[in-house]
């Protein structure tokens, strides 16, 4: 007989293994889904997960690109986990994250096409306000009228992304773009540039922004009074109430930070790889946060990890397609295998296997 | 990306192909990239189609097994074409409007690939070439079956994006819609994505319920035809694709993107050392834009009408924009009997007079 015993504290074991675990999990079932397609399982896996890293055809290119696929969805990655650690839900980061590339953008074309430097550090301020502003909303409405955050953060995202298509079709519209949709190349003028820092690393300023939010996680939640609340509120909230937490302060504070550090991601996003406000400019980097988070174990550490494996199922992902012509559809499917078997799996982590002999009754 | 490591892999991977160009290529590998799923059953379907004519044309003379689906326009496409140039394609066709920016990015750092933008007009190297077809061509034919069959006197058009294509899309089909029925009215909505099944159902449905019986449109999946499938005596067409599994109804008849010709005619100038950069907007004459079967549900008297207007267009005797015409806001655009030239139509950014509501600014 096989039995599920609740641990008496978590196993610091398994809440590490149980990441490596899915992943591996994820491979093996992604590789039937693969043969089942008619694919070389084999050299499917070998294209997602060594290919960009390691083929001398592509890697000069993908790793690099690795940075730039996983700089957004740590830094935005880093301010949910802060909240989902607080029991704060936060699932609106692409919206945020759309609102701050807005406000960023919008701020620095009202000055075009001036030429300063100051104007990208005033976009960078912009775009972590006007994430931070759109994260509000939620946060105040669950403070003072106790709606759901949940609801109200997901629905927002999508006021967000219509706001998006009518700033990119009305007033943030390229005036000399011949009718087109889409503001004014952002990448290309060289005061709001985000270009890459050092030629050939894909590092431009977001990316050191996530490492920076790494870091600055880290050290808020092993060593600063707020980060020891926001654990404490997670995992006994009364306790916390009587050690003199206040709820509301905690959801504003979690709100407020993962909406600044998606605003900035937006206006890093804009001003670089994407470099213009565009009806397409929303990619669910918000919403794939949060898978990394979770595979990240709401770790730090565990997230710029989570990260960087994230971002390489999607730049192999797109070799496989079009080096096995495997279906777009069955990349997805695999990306989302990654999160389905780290919920499965993370049940190792609370509770124990128990095998126990059937007892003569 | 350090430019010359990129530069030197590049030259290195094309040095064989590149010095054989003046003499022609004995293999090319023709590689895609789809704004959509290959399964989508119109815009995307149809570029698919002339592939898999491409690689039947040529046989074993040329590799077009390279494609990739589902590409959002923006950061992702200029990494999925470079990705393409660097694994050895010698031409790849971008098969959206929004790849623009990202082609002629690309297309500078790998001069020895061609790169061929569909419905694009940048051609900022020597090794892009743009193609497009006369859609609104087409849209003059179902206007006039639309104004017609119309028994409330209330078309609907469905839009993707408020760009030239679409807007000329619109004025024809009103146009032509105006002159076989004088009271004939136009109801716009726009679903700001060219594949979205639920937005274009939602926009069907907006449509129907506000009593229009007739619906085109310019977006690329059949969800708009099952739409007007459910409401008795709504008519729709294919729209990209043939859509033939809505025939005899609601489905009427179709504009057909036939690509094939093109990419037969430029793999195989690639092949014989012919190939040169060009421009190339073709339309109902030169068999780009196919009017589909006009089914049985159409009388005889309208069906006559709508080949007429086709056989005009293909012999040159018709065009859809021909003077007087005046603009929305009355002032005067084509006099008498003149027609526009191509770059007028290129940038087409208002509607013709008689067409209510705004195209979104």
């Amino acid at each position: 007989m096989v039995r599920l015993e609740k641990r008496a504290n978590p196993s610091r074991l398994w809440s590490v293994a149980t990441p490596v675990l899915a992943v591996v999990l994820t491979m093996i079932a992604g590789g039937i889904l693969f043969a089942m397609l008619g694919k070389d399982p084999v050299a499917a896996i070998r294209t997602i997960f060594w290919d960009p890293l390691f083929n001398p055809q592509f890697a000069a290119y993908s790793r690099p690109q690795l940075l730039v696929k996983a700089g957004p969805l740590i830094l935005i990655a880093i301010g949910l986990a802060l909240g989902f650690r607080a029991g704060v839900w936060n699932i609106g980061a692409e919206g945020q994250y759309v609102v701050g590339a807005l406000v960023g953008a919008a701020t620095g074309l009202a000055l075009y096409p001036m030429d300063s430097r100051l104007i990208f550090p005033l976009m960078v301020v912009a775009g972590g306000l006007g994430g931070l502003l759109w994260a509000m909303i939620p946060a105040l409405l669950r403070t003072m009228f106790r709606t759901n955050e949940i609801l109200v953060s997901l629905l927002l995202v999508y006021v967000a992304q219509s706001l998006l298509a009518s700033m990119a079709l009305g007033a943030l519209r390229n005036p000399q773009g011949g009718g087109f949709p889409g503001s004014r190349n952002l990448s290309q003028w060289a005061s709001s540039a985000n270009p890459e820092l050092v030629a050939g690393t894909g590092m431009h300023w977001g990316v050191v922004a996530a490492f920076i939010s790494v870091i600055g996680a880290y050290v808020l939640l092993q060593r600063h009074m707020l980060g020891f609340s926001i654990r404490l509120a997670g995992q006994a909230p009364r306790a916390a109430r009587f050690a003199g937490v206040s709820p509301t302060r905690l959801v504003i504070v979690c709100f407020g930070i993962s909406g600044a550090l998606a605003g900035l991601a937006g206006l890093f996003e804009v001003t670089g790889p994407a470099g213009q406000i565009s009806l397409d400019f929303a990619q669910g980097y918000g919403f794939t946060a949060i898978i990394v988070a979770f595979l990240g174990r709401l770790n730090p550490v565990g997230i710029l990890l989570a990260g960087l494996l994230m971002a390489l199922t999607y730049i192999g992902g797109e070799l496989a397609q079009f080096m096995l012509g495997l279906p777009a559809a069955a990349i997805q499917a695999f990306q989302g295998m990654l999160l389905f078997f780290l919920l499965a799996v993370d049940i190792l982590t609370n509770y124990r296997i128990r095998w126990t002999k059937r007892e003569a009754a | 990306m350090k430019r010359r490591v990129l530069l030197a892999t590049a030259a290195a991977l094309m040095a064989l192909p590149a010095a054989s160009f003046a003499q022609g290529m004995d293999k090319v590998k023709a590689c895609f990239i789809y704004v959509g799923p290959v399964g989508d059953g119109g815009w995307t379907y149809q570029h698919d189609q002339g592939r898999q004519a491409l690689a039947a044309e040529f046989g074993d003379r040329v590799d077009a097994t390279t494609y990739q689906e589902s590409v959002p326009e923006g950061a992702d496409s200029e990494r999925v074409l470079t990705q393409m140039a660097l694994s050895g394609c010698n031409i790849v066709f971008a098969t959206s409007f929004g790849y623009m920016d990202a082609v002629n990015n690309v297309a500078a750092k790998f001069p020895n690939v061609k790169f061929e933008h569909a419905t694009g007009y940048r051609r900022d190297s020597a090794n892009v070439s743009t193609y497009d077809a006369r859609f609104y061509e087409g849209r003059a034919v179902t206007g006039t079956i639309a104004g017609m069959m119309t028994q409330s006197d209330k078309i609907g058009y469905i839009g993707s994006f408020p760009i030239p294509e679409n807007i000329q899309g619109i004025n024809a089909a009103y146009l032509a819609a105006k002159k076989v029925n004088p009271d004939v009215t136009m109801s716009i909505v726009w679903a700001y994505s060219w594949f979205d099944p639920a937005k274009e159902a939602d926009a069907a449905r907006a449509l129907i319920e506000q009593g229009v019986d007739v619906v085109l449109q310019h977006t690329d999946s059949t969800a708009p035809l099952a739409e007007a499938a459910k409401t008795e005596g709504v008519i729709g067409f294919g729209q990209a694709s043939d859509m033939a599994e809505f025939k005899p109804s609601p489905r009427v008849a179709s504009i057909i993107d036939n690509w094939a010709p093109y990419y037969i005619e430029r793999v195989g100038a690639l092949l014989d050392g012919t190939y040169e950069q060009k421009a190339t907007w073709a339309g109902i004459a030169g068999g780009e834009v196919e009017i589909g079967e006009i089914t049985d549900v159409v009388p005889a008297d309208v069906k006559a009408k709508a080949e007429e207007v086709r056989d005009a267009i293909a012999a040159g005797e018709l065009h859809p924009f021909t003077g007087p015409l005046n603009k929305q806001d009355g002032t005067e655009w084509l006099a008498e009997g003149e027609t526009p030239d191509d770059a007028d139509l290129a940038g087409m950014n208002f509607y013709v007079e008689g067409i209510t509501g705004q195209i979104p600014q």
